[in-house]
């Protein structure tokens, strides 16, 4: 499973700057039945949680009629130069990360 | 018949740009979903993404990877899913670019072949290999051995199968452009394939999509990687030469 991050590298004090998250994974609902005939279990993405410096400033929570590969855009006003983490967790409580920095300058 | 004429034309001059009023996929799509195709972070990248990995990556019984004969695919497959299917030497027999990539995994890697045919590692790598094509012009393969092959493509193409006893053509040349519900009826150019569909939340190949259409009309579709379904393969190359890959679109 990948994640692709668009994220601009560099920002002017103040900017509004979009961010956009695309996250490889199969968001199983857990209702389809599978060629056997047996329900497939649920395998979703349920929290995507973003920081910017160590504080949160935006989450999503995801549910079952979410398409496969989501896909999560916001917006973030630039204020200093730092890190930008990304979380998101799966239904088995996985967590994954990644993280970019962006320079305010 | 002004469309069997451009056929005509098409076929006997392969890879001449004329105008024409062919329309591919993305021409009938809505805005929003050529946005989607055109911006580079969509969901089919992932597959490149995997393939671009499992190229240089050593596989089988003899631990040799893509790379280590054909080198760097950006040079060694340009241009190689725009003249697909093409002639496969040793079986004599027509060859799609899946079962050419399955042929070479199981001649050179000697890899312990997966029961499905379209196994995700396999459709990343022909997505990857696609990708090097994207942007060129079909240009299908003019080996005179693939001419009967090509010419059972075109007899399927009209023959009428299913319960509900309908062709190809019927409604992909006589009715193309038109209604099948809420869902417009293209003209069936393979310009993309694999190709990420919305409705199948992944991608697949013109295995996938065929039996999908024959499922439609209720016939018993052909196997994947079949010689009817490599024969129609070489056929609607034909029929769409001239046309631009794209790798990878996007589908409804």
């Amino acid at each position: 499973m990948s994640v692709l991050i668009n994220i601009p590298d560099s920002a002017a004090p103040g900017e509004i700057i979009e961010i956009k998250l695309l996250i490889q994974h199969p968001m199983e609902t857990g209702f389809r039945t599978g060629p056997d005939g047996a329900l497939v279990p649920r395998d979703i993405i349920e929290s995507v949680t973003c920081l910017y410096l160590g504080e949160e400033v935006f989450r999503a929570d995801l549910y079952p009629a979410i398409t496969a590969n989501p896909f999560v855009g916001f917006h973030l006003r630039a204020d200093t130069t730092g890190e930008i983490e990304f979380i998101w967790t799966d239904n088995a409580g996985v967590t994954s990360r990644e993280a970019r920095t962006l320079t305010v300058a | 018949m002004r469309r069997a004429i451009v056929f005509t034309v098409a076929f006997l001059l392969p890879g001449l740009a004329w105008s024409d009023d062919r329309r591919t996929g993305y021409d009938d799509m809505n805005a929003d979903l050529q946005a989607l195709q055109d911006d580079p972070m969509n969901p089919a990248t992932f597959w490149v993404l995997d393939g671009e990995r499992l190229w240089s990556e050593p596989a089988g019984t003899t631990a040799q990877s893509c790379a280590d004969c054909h080198g760097s695919a950006e040079d060694s497959m340009q241009g190689v899913a725009a003249r697909y299917p093409s002639f496969d030497e040793s079986s004599g027999t027509a060859v799609d670019l899946l079962g050419r990539i399955a042929l070479c995994q199981s001649r050179h890697q000697q890899t312990a072949q997966p029961r499905d045919r379209s196994d995700p590692d396999r459709l990343a790598l022909l997505a990857y290999v696609t990708h090097q094509s994207r942007g060129l012009p079909i240009m299908p393969d003019e080996d005179p051995r693939l001419a009967p092959a090509r010419a059972r493509g075109e007899a399927l193409f009209s023959s009428r199968m299913g319960q509900l006893n309908l062709s190809c053509a019927q409604c992909h040349d006589d009715n193309a452009g038109g209604y099948l519900a809420a869902a417009r009826i293209p003209q069936a150019h393979p310009t993309g394939y694999p190709q990420y569909r919305l409705e199948w939340e992944t991608i697949g190949s013109l295995d996938r999509r065929l039996a999908g259409c024959m499922t439609g009309v209720r016939a018993d579709p052909f196997a994947p990687g079949s010689p009817e379904l490599v024969a129609l393969e070489l056929f609607l190359k034909s029929r769409a030469a001239g046309l631009t890959v794209e790798a990878l679109p996007i589908r409804p």
